[in-house]
């Protein structure tokens, strides 16, 4: 049995895939008033539990043990868990309904592209759209002064790193759902990563051994590296997380290619 | 405006040197799992030729469309299109067809321009050359006028033009077209095949499966007849017509309860004939002689048509009457 070969071109794709961020621009250029939701998700939590909680907690220990407001603590892990949501969300409903429904990528993969082209250009729409919401983020945590170290500029890239690998897995998942039932597993993973992963309160709150399993979460990852960049506590352990996080996104696109081909190009 | 077209595609296809076959298969075999769906068959096609892959539902028509191309790996034997090898090259053998699937894979969420704009531009044309022409196929497919309108809403016919000129966006030298009007009623099925006799008129190559007789009549200068993974037959329709049917075909249809009492009534009155349950065909170029050798012994038929052998005839011979699935 022959097939084709599984070059970096076949599995990651080319230029070509930002053929697919054309694709989406065009799609989202009739309704651009869902893209607003993303935005204002995060928003509500932090008003909502990041200051109305905020107002009876006071100060929280940081990632180095020094106390800092509440805020601080959790508009951070607020800013990774919606990138984790914003990506899950394109990667598994959208996604099943383009290759299930709407045959979006069958017809795609009749002209030059590859599956590599069409999971790194959905990907790729996915984090630009995530990118702006994170921006926003931003701007929020700057007019309500939540910005503390200079260190915080890169908690935008690490946003997008958090919606690469949510988003890679999320398609590669997906890619396996055969009903709009099997979602309701995506949310039964979704919500416990989003409640406990140090979300919104310190790791420290749990037994030592409960402590070791959330460290080893992906969305822990994320919610750490944020909330470290944002308050400048910078220690070699954030190296982990992106290392962490990279090897789940590339995993994820490799599992979504290696099934796109199964699934289209058999 | 279609002339600017035809024009844009002609000195294309005048250019290529030496023209070898376009596509060419020997032992071309596709498996899934247990299943052969494509047993080891072997065709060529010509530059500027009308080919068709005629037969019955499960023939492995599709799966042979799919490997040409190249979304399909096949399982053996040896395939080459635009002389190139589509394991290897896909992208590039992509890249200049036109592909036109069974059913239709338009993009629902954009509007009947856009779906041809965004094609365009999966081939890598710059925007303007895809708006150009995007107006010119909106023009070709008839569909100006429902431009801005979203894919979801429009009728089936409608839905198969704006594939068949989607498929077009790259100015194709190979067309796939996979049972193109299957499920479409006689007005729309008429303008697609006028519109596909245009193309074939400019030159394009058309590679196309149907299993409807007057179709492939209508389009295929030369068409294979596929059964159960095998081509069984390969030539043009008046050629296939020749070798395996008669002339004329003659049905009587007899009295209900009179058939049953005819065995050996029958034998002698034309080159071949068969027995259905509600008639009787007979195979014989003279078909009035045969009603006139008929009437001669006695029989007396309800009715007698006498008809021109088609396509249908020989399919049935060559496929069998039974339901495929």
């Amino acid at each position: 049995m022959t097939a084709f070969p599984l070059t970096s071109a076949f599995l990651i794709g080319s230029r070509r895939s930002l053929r697919l961020v054309e694709r989406n621009l065009f799609v989202y250029k009739h309704g651009w008033l869902v893209l607003l939701s993303g935005f204002f998700e995060p928003l509500f939590y932090l008003l909502s539990i990041g200051f109305g909680l905020g107002a009876l907690i006071g100060t929280i220990p940081g990632p180095n043990g020094q106390p800092i407001p509440y805020q601080l603590f959790v508009a951070p892990a607020l800013l990774a868990s919606s990138a984790m949501n914003g990506a899950v969300m394109e990667s598994t409903f959208n996604f099943f309904f383009k290759l299930n429904y709407n045959k979006t990528f069958t017809s795609i993969l009749s002209t030059p592209l590859s599956p590599g082209d069409v999971a790194t250009g959905e990907l790729t729409w996915a984090l630009i759209r995530g990118g702006l919401y994170a921006l926003g983020f931003m701007g929020v945590m700057v007019v309500l002064g939540l910005v503390v170290s200079p260190w915080v500029i890169f908690a935008v890239p690490a946003a997008l790193l958090v919606g690469f690998a949510f988003g890679a897995v999320g398609m590669a998942a997906t890619s396996f759902m055969k009903t709009w039932q099997d979602f309701d597993l995506v949310q039964l993973v979704i919500l416990p990563l989003f409640l406990f992963s140090a979300t919104f309160y310190p790791l420290e709150t749990y037994p030592e051994p409960l402590q070791v399993i959330v460290q080893l979460t992906p969305l822990y990852q994320g919610v750490d590296l944020i909330r470290s960049l944002t308050v400048g506590a910078i220690s070699p352990i954030l190296l982990f997380h992106v290392a962490y996080l990279l090897v789940m996104g590339f995993a994820g696109l490799y599992v979504v290619s290696r099934r796109l081909d199964k699934l289209l190009l058999q | 405006m279609t002339e600017t077209l035809a024009a844009a595609s002609a000195p294309e296809v005048g250019a290529s040197p030496a023209p070898g076959p376009l596509i060419h298969a020997r032992g071309l075999t596709k498996r899934f799992g247990e299943l052969t769906a494509v047993d080891a068959i072997d065709f060529d096609v010509a530059p500027g030729e009308s080919f068709g892959f005629l037969g019955p539902n499960g023939a492995g028509k599709t799966s042979a469309m799919r490997m040409i191309g190249c979304v399909s790996p096949m399982s053996a034997g040896t395939l080459q299109v635009l002389g190139m090898d589509p394991i290897a090259d896909g992208p590039r053998i992509r890249a200049r067809l036109g592909v036109v699937p069974q059913q239709d894979t338009l993009d629902t969420e954009l509007t009947v321009r856009e779906n041809l704009l965004l094609y365009g531009r999966y081939f890598g044309l710059s925007r303007a050359e895809c708006a150009k022409r995007a107006d010119e196929l909106l023009d070709f497919a008839q569909l100006t006028e429902r431009a801005g309108d979203q894919v979801e809403h429009m009728s089936g016919g409608m839905k198969r033009r704006l594939t068949i000129a989607r498929s077009l966006i790259n100015e194709p030298d190979l067309l796939l077209l996979d049972e193109p009007t299957t499920g479409l009623d006689p007005q729309a099925r008429h303008l697609l095949w006028d519109r596909l006799y245009r193309l074939k008129q400019r030159g394009v190559t058309l590679v196309l499966t149907t299993h409807y007789m007057d179709e492939a009549e209508q389009l295929c200068d030369r068409l294979v007849v596929m059964d159960k993974a095998k081509i069984v037959a390969e030539g043009s329709p008046r050629e296939l017509i020749e070798r395996y049917s008669t002339r004329e075909v003659t049905e009587l249809r007899f009295a209900a309860g009179v058939q049953e009492t005819l065995d050996g009534q029958l034998e002698g009155l034309a080159e071949r004939i068969e027995r259905l349950p509600d008639r009787v065909l007979l195979y014989a170029d003279d078909g009035e002689a045969a009603v006139a050798a008929a009437h001669a012994r006695g029989l007396e038929p309800e009715t007698v048509l006498v008809r021109r052998s088609s396509l249908e005839d020989v399919f049935l011979r060559l496929t069998g009457r039974s339901l495929a699935d």
